[in-house]
């Protein structure tokens, strides 16, 4: 716990004491995860995959949405990575699919998170009624299994990419409303918040400036894997028909070719591959930051 | 005693959240955007103010919100799920035709998943910096980012085409024994596939939990005590340390349970299992919004009994809470 040491000073700094000179907490974490094999494997990943759906346009500049040939073509000196069952280009699919799926798992992630550490950071550092109402919520959203629930929340309201990307913040943020919630009720009763307390912090600077940066390591992690789940939850709506037909992602090629796999195996299996090695790398990265900034929990999660 | 009214108030609970579930699918209902009314005038190629006003009464529409929850409340309490026009059935009929299928392949993968995972989990922690534990920390990373509906199309792709020794579409060959051993042998032929892809995912999660709970046992002291009196290995791993590596597994199979049931949704889309899975596919298709409220319903019914017997077995295998309550 060598960042919680670190920053433990720092917030005391604010009621009068010296603040000890050491390196930055996100420098160390920084460092500890250049050492992780499976984090910085994860990471070169990731970036390949970044830049991939960023230049990949100037390499490769055919539009996802054009028909360039037959349906079905396979891969070829024309295109790449074949046609899928309109005569759309596949890897043009990949690049613009990625920037789509990316984009959806990242904003979901962030939704996931805000709302998550509202809740478990009030139920966390109020207790009494309001912990007994934020607790008695998340557990109604725990029994509705989140991928039916989004799945619902879609259809009703509409397959367009902004729907589909609340409707997964609004569904998965349960697990980090708890974790919150259980790291603020262990922090709470600790002497430097206490110390805080008596020196005369309301309730919002504890929570904002005291707990908050303390609660953050393990809700980092969570963080972190939330991209993941939320690109496979993307892929999964777009698989039972509730994509955004007018944005290419890497769930919609999936979804809108799956019926074509025996004819056409290559609009299948690289989209599937993608999501694959997207979520893989976030995972990897995962592990990397969990042991960076939670060093006692090695190789638990 | 204690036991008997813990099992009471989870069941209050229980209820108390499933009620909340019915006010939230009736909220949804009426915030999502369009009305049916229109929608069904639209059908019937246009009407006159009075039919719109005629249609608005026979759904009780023209009543106020209150009233039509308590109404929709009402009719689900004698087990009135409303009707799907699609299907052309009461809602509750498809559900209870279609639910047993998935529950089927649900179990059968949930048993799949905790025997292979924990049972590579073990394996892997005997032996925690050898090449099989390395091989099964690598498949858990690739099982949990597999989109299990791709794992699907995979293996259907594999069996389907290059080597097609296993069926790989619904439940039954066409001509198919309909009772006796041949029936359940088929049955079974058609079951290993989708229940393996199923299992893949949870097999990935539980292997990894095993593995980490399981060293944490061996290196405890009551181990080394069961050694040291003697033990033959296998009881002391099979017996002693595998009881307090199950707990963790035990409380995160209730957990998910929710989520082996979406994923048998998906899964069942793939390989055209007759479950619930083909049911929410058709019923998204066609904005068939009962079917689809009372798929949400049952689901969320689902995980409430799975966290129960959770409960139930959580305090069979750990003494400690069980005399702890008391």
């Amino acid at each position: 716990m060598t960042t919680l040491e670190t920053s433990t000073p720092l917030t005391v700094e604010s009621s009068g004491q010296p603040a000890r000179r050491a390196a930055s907490p996100g420098r160390v974490a920084f460092r500890q995860f250049l050492r992780s094999p499976s984090g910085v494997c994860g990471a070169c990943l990731l970036i390949v995959i970044i830049l991939g759906t960023a230049i990949g346009p100037v390499v490769y500049p055919v539009d996802p949405l054009d028909l360039v040939g037959g349906p079905f073509t396979p891969p070829s000196a024309d295109a790449w990575l074949g046609t899928d069952y309109l005569g759309r280009d596949v890897l043009a699919g990949l690049i613009y699919g990625g920037r789509a799926s990316l984009a959806v798992g990242a904003v979901a992630a962030l939704i996931t998170i805000a709302i998550g550490l509202t809740v478990g950071a009030l139920a966390g550092f109020f207790g009494g009624a309001i912990d007994a109402a934020l607790v008695k919520i998340t557990e109604f959203f725990q029994i509705l299994p989140p991928l039916l629930f989004a799945m619902v929340l879609v259809t009703l309201f509409g397959q367009k990419l902004t729907t589909i990307t609340l409707a997964i913040g609004a569904v998965s943020w349960t697990s980090a409303a708890r974790l919150t919630r259980a790291e603020f009720m262990r922090l709470r009763n600790l002497d430097f918040v206490k110390a805080s307390r008596a020196a005369g912090a309301g309730d919002a600077y504890l929570m904002l400036r005291v707990l908050l940066p303390n609660a953050l390591p393990p809700v980092i992690v969570s963080a972190t894997l939330a991209i993941g789940v939320a690109i496979l939850f993307e892929g999964g709506l777009s698989f039972l028909g509730l994509g955004d037909p007018n944005t290419m992602s890497w769930g919609l090629m999936l979804g809108q070719n799956r019926n074509y796999v025996l004819d056409a195996w290559w609009a299948v299996i690289f989209p599937g591959t993608a999501i694959f090695l997207a979520v893989l790398s976030i995972s990897l990265v995962g592990d990397g930051v969990n042991d960076a900034i939670n060093p006692r929990l090695r190789r638990r999660m | 005693m204690a036991f008997v009214t813990h099992f009471l108030r989870q069941i209050v609970n229980a209820l108390a959240l499933l009620l909340a579930v019915l006010v939230l699918n009736f909220c949804l209902i009426h915030l999502a955007p369009g009305d049916p009314v229109q929608v069904i005038a639209g059908e019937m190629g246009g009407a006159s103010a009075e039919v719109v006003a005629a249609l608005r009464a026979k759904y009780g529409l023209d009543h106020s919100l209150p009233e039509q929850l308590a109404t929709y409340l009402g009719k689900v309490a004698t087990g009135d799920f409303g009707y799907s026009y699609y299907f052309n059935q009461p809602v509750l009929e498809l559900i209870a035709q279609r639910l047993p299928a998935t529950l089927y392949l649900a179990l059968c993968a949930l048993v799949l998943a905790v025997l292979i995972g924990t049972l590579l989990g073990v394996i892997s922690a005997r032996r925690p910096n050898g090449i099989v534990s390395h091989a099964v920390t690598l498949f858990s990373l690739a099982g949990y980012a597999a989109p299990i509906f791709w794992t699907g199309l995979m293996l259907l792709l594999l069996f389907g085409s290059i080597w097609p020794v296993l069926p790989v579409a619904g439940m039954n060959d066409v001509v198919h024994p309909r009772q006796g051993l041949a029936h359940a042998i088929d049955v079974m032929r058609h079951l290993v596939l989708p229940s393996l892809t199923l299992a893949l995912v949870f097999i990935a999660q539980y292997s990894r939990l095993a593995r980490v709970n399981m060293i944490d046992a061996l290196s405890a002291d009551y181990v080394r005590t069961a050694r040291a009196k003697g033990l033959p290995e296998w009881i002391v791993v099979g017996k002693h340390a595998l009881r307090n590596t199950l707990i963790p597994i035990v409380t995160v199979v209730g957990h998910q349970f929710g989520n082996l049931f979406a994923g048998a949704v998906l899964v069942e889309t793939v390989f055209s299992w007759p479950g619930m899975g083909r049911l929410v596919f058709d019923s998204i298709l066609r904005r068939d919004y009962p079917t689809l409220m009372a798929v949400l319903f049952f689901s969320a019914v689902m995980v409430m009994v799975a966290n129960i017997i959770t409960d139930l077995v959580y305090r069979l295998i750990d003494p400690r809470i069980r005399t702890g309550q008391s």
